[in-house]
């Protein structure tokens, strides 16, 4: 979509659909709270990225900035959340704000007695995943590059500065290869000498038959797991990152209810108005994650131009519109004012 | 109910019944879960009461019912009813709520025998109050002797309608009307069909001896009715439909819809039994063996759940299913499967003798599957409207799942079973393709809705592993 946007015909190999996978089933959370400090840079784009979705992609994808917040369920998370803060104003981020007892109560009113306070960062909020991967394909297409669906790469190779995708519906040529196959990246990476360290993953959610509002803003735990928030159609999204077992081959998950059990019982405990709740769906998406949970994107240092942007578990949703952007830079420029070097694909060889 | 038994079977309908009985004979320790609290299914429903000396409303065939569920209580198979079944993991984990609590309970096999839904009766209006499916009016009339009243309509088509008209013409009830919606060019595709159906085990003559009574009462009987619509402001009021070229309205306080039987998706597509587009009777059929075995290894399906065959066929499928079972748990050999099964599918046959007949006579008409009104809801839970469906697959999707995720259309409460047909030929309809190539939703557990509370009971008291993981590790190249 990028690319389209700065002219440059792109075509892109999809062995499902668009959004078949944790693209288009994440838990829809647009957050600078909580990223690692090295993704602050790229977080405050994406969020530049998602408060202006309309204009870019002609969809607001369900965007909904009604705030994020860590909870501290006791004055030792508070005082976590305290040096946390401290440390990101170090940085020079400044979207961060410490609340208090009161002002927890104020904004979230249902929210149990024994939480102390909090970290809140308004302009962060949540999104329809589904809608948005949709709206960005349609763009794309609009913008003239082409999709291809239910095609499978097989392998990929390059000479004579020309790289060939072959698949099983054919062989297609470029000057230039982005390696975007989340949960399945490693596997092309792998072909260019580039092995990392990567797990599939399986974060899993349950959503709730629609409630009455109980919750305003999209919520977290600090110490415990918990990602919770309260849809426009009233639905509870339950979540944080308990996670079941992926078979990315057979492109299957097998959800561990004992784990949705701990899940279930940290939110009634942070909300005890959920006791009454119904779970109508529960489900994972299949994601990499990588040794030290940050995703990859970074040029490739066995190849020339060749991009890989993969690994993202927890990261991807939110970073997509930025990470697109930075690659189509990459790709153009040669460049980005975004600091990714944290994120290359060498680091687990340094280590 | 123990942890572990040799075998689980789902629903405590004729296929059930008849497949845990068989079972228990051959000394497999089998446990049977049910909603219901008493054995019977939908069927049969609460057939053991003592109430109903008066069988007469209800039809000989429940008698049947009464001999099935007495087999099955004088067999060793254990009933646990109340049992709310909503995921059964690969390895033959189920995973239940009963008495509101939440519950596992492990099985070597299990026999999924959950059976059939009513068709979606997608028309304008069909959501309001006061508009009711027959099978849910038969349902009051067995479980609780409850009847409508007169001026009561009957709308669409498929034997169960008929029936339910004659069983309120013997309980002395006068509907105001019976609109019958079947085509009237399926008749000439019945008719080929007939020979076969007339020698099958007189469901010919029951039916027309029905229509007879029917037509005696002198209750208005409309066929061939099309462009049905409710009215009705805060609950329906009256029913409009054309019929021989004039418009026709009739003014009711109770509206049931029927157009057939189909089988009920949740349980068996989440947990992940393939099923393919089954053109002649328009459902998703799982995919089955001969003995109701499936491509989940140790699951395997019998009775109106696995394709719809009605209740005696049902046993006869039950009973197929766990002449399987016992041997490959080793009770019997391979011959003696094969010589008890051969009257079994005998008797098989004889059923499904009828089966094309019916099948060609009671295929809806495709106005009444594929909403020809854009108003019209396809979708009850989340309200998304025929004309949404065809909106997003004009826009690109190309398969249900895609739709689910861009309208909401199947999240709802029951988890897409309303809504899953309708969308489908809705969207196959636009593309101009198979159903078959739309394919059906990915239904995810719980394939019922479950309590929160009842999923804190799977807490073991272990701690996830998740929860020691570091959530801000110090990232390279991060400033202290």
């Amino acid at each position: 979509m990028h690319l389209g946007l700065k002219g440059v015909s792109a075509l892109l190999i999809e062995k499902n659909y668009p959004g078949r996978h944790a693209s288009g089933v994440n838990a829809g959370g647009v957050s600078r709270i909580g990223r690692f400090p090295s993704e602050l840079p790229l977080s405050a784009l994406t969020l530049e990225l998602w408060h202006g979705m309309e204009s870019l992609v002609d969809d607001d994808c369900g965007f909904i900035p009604n705030g994020r917040m860590k909870i501290a369920e006791n004055e030792a998370e508070m005082e976590k959340l305290r040096e946390r803060f401290d440390k990101v104003r170090a940085l020079g981020h400044e979207h961060e704000r410490l609340i208090d007892q009161y002002e927890l109560r104020q904004l979230e009113p249902n929210v149990a007695e024994h939480c102390v306070g909090g970290i809140f960062a308004p302009g962060c909020g949540h999104a329809n995943p589904f809608r948005t991967t949709t709206a960005f394909a349609r763009k794309a297409r609009a913008l003239g590059q082409t999709i291809m669906e239910g095609v499978r790469v097989e392998k990929v190779s390059r000479a004579a500065g020309i790289w060939t995708v072959r698949t099983d519906a054919g062989e297609f040529q470029a000057p230039v290869l982005v390696n975007t196959a989340g949960a399945w990246g490693d596997r092309i990476s792998a072909q260019m000498g580039e092995e990392v360290p990567m797990e599939t993953t399986a974060p899993m959610l349950m959503v709730t038959a629609r409630m009455p509002p109980i919750i305003r803003g999209v919520m977290g735990a600090t110490d415990r797991i918990l990602s919770i928030k309260q849809v426009p159609n009233g639905t509870i999204i339950i979540g944080g990152g308990y996670r079941g077992t992926a078979d990315r081959d057979a492109e299957t998950t097998v959800l561990d209810y004992k784990k949705l059990a701990y899940n279930a019982k940290i939110a009634t405990e942070m909300f005890p108005k959920l006791k009454g709740a119904r779970i109508v769906r529960s489900w994972a998406g299949i994601e990499g994650r990588m040794a030290d949970a940050m995703p990859v994107i970074s040029p490739s240092k066995t190849e020339e131009a060749c991009f890989h942007a993969f690994g993202f578990s927890a990261h991807g949703f939110n970073l997509g519109p930025a990470v697109g952007r930075v690659l189509s830079e990459l790709i153009t420029a040669g460049q980005s004012n975004i600091p990714i070097d944290a994120f290359s694909i060498d680091r687990f060889a340094k280590a | 109910m123990k942890a572990r038994h040799d075998l689980a079977v789902v629903g405590a309908g004729p296929a059930g019944m008849a497949g845990a009985t068989l079972a228990a004979e051959f000394g497999i320790d089998t446990l049977v879960l049910d909603e219901q609290e008493t054995p019977g299914g939908q069927i049969y429903r609460a057939v053991e009461q003592p109430g109903l000396a008066d069988l007469a409303p209800l039809g000989a065939e429940y008698r049947r019912g009464i001999e099935l569920a007495l087999a099955f209580r004088r067999s060793s198979a254990e009933l646990a009813g109340g049992a709310v079944v909503w995921q059964i993991r690969s390895d033959r984990t189920i995973s239940i709520t009963r008495a509101g609590e939440g519950k596992e309970v492990a099985a070597d096999h299990v026999l999924l025998a959950t059976g059939a839904m009513e068709r979606p009766f997608p028309i304008p209006g069909w959501t309001l109050p006061g508009v009711m499916t027959a099978g849910a009016a038969q349902t009051l009339m067995k479980s609780a002797g409850m009847v409508a009243e007169d001026g009561v309509v009957l709308a669409g088509s498929g034997p169960l309608l008929f029936q339910l008209a004659g069983q309120y013409l013997h309980a002395g009830v006068r509907p105001a009307a019976i609109v019958e919606t079947t085509p009237r060019g399926n008749y000439w595709r019945a008719a080929p069909h007939l020979p076969s159906a007339w020698s099958a085990g007189g469901y010919l003559e029951k039916g027309l001896a029905l229509l007879r009574a029917i037509k005696a009462s002198g209750v208005p009987f409309h066929r061939g009715a099309t462009g049905l619509r409710v009215h009705g402001d805060a609950r329906a009021s009256e029913l409009e439909f054309q019929s021989r070229g004039k418009t026709e309205r009739v003014e009711t306080p109770l509206l049931l819809i029927h157009q057939g039987v189909v089988p009920n998706p949740n349980l068996a597509m989440a947990t992940g039994i393939a099923h393919d587009w089954d053109a002649r009777q328009l459902y998703w059929r799982p995919a089955t063996d001969p003995w109701g075995g499936t491509n989940m290894e140790g699951i395997a399906l019998a009775g109106d759940g696995a394709g719809i065959g009605g209740a005696i066929a049902a046993e006869h499928s039950g009973r197929l299913a766990a002449l399987e079972i016992a041997r490959r748990l080793g009770r019997i050999t391979e011959g003696e499967r094969d010589e008890r099964a051969t009257a079994e599918r005998a008797a098989l046959r004889e059923q499904q003798r009828a089966r094309p007949f019916l099948d060609a006579l009671y295929r809806p008409a495709d106005a009444m599957r594929r909403p020809q009104n854009d108003a019209t809801l396809a979708c009850r839970c989340e309200e998304v409207t025929a004309g949404e469906i065809r909106r997003q697959a004009r826009l690109g999707l190309t398969n249900l799942n895609s739709l689910k995720s861009q309208s909401r259309c199947g999240m709802g409460p029951c988890q897409g079973r309303l809504c899953m047909l309708t969308a489908t030929e809705l969207m196959a309809e636009v593309h101009g393709v198979d159903p078959a190539k739309i394919g059906p939703f990915r239904l995810r557990p719980p394939a019922r809705p479950v309590d929160l509370t009842a999923i804190m009971d799977f807490d073991d008291g272990t701690i996830p592993p998740e929860a020691a993981l570091p959530k801000e590790p110090a990232a390279p190249g991060a400033k202290p």
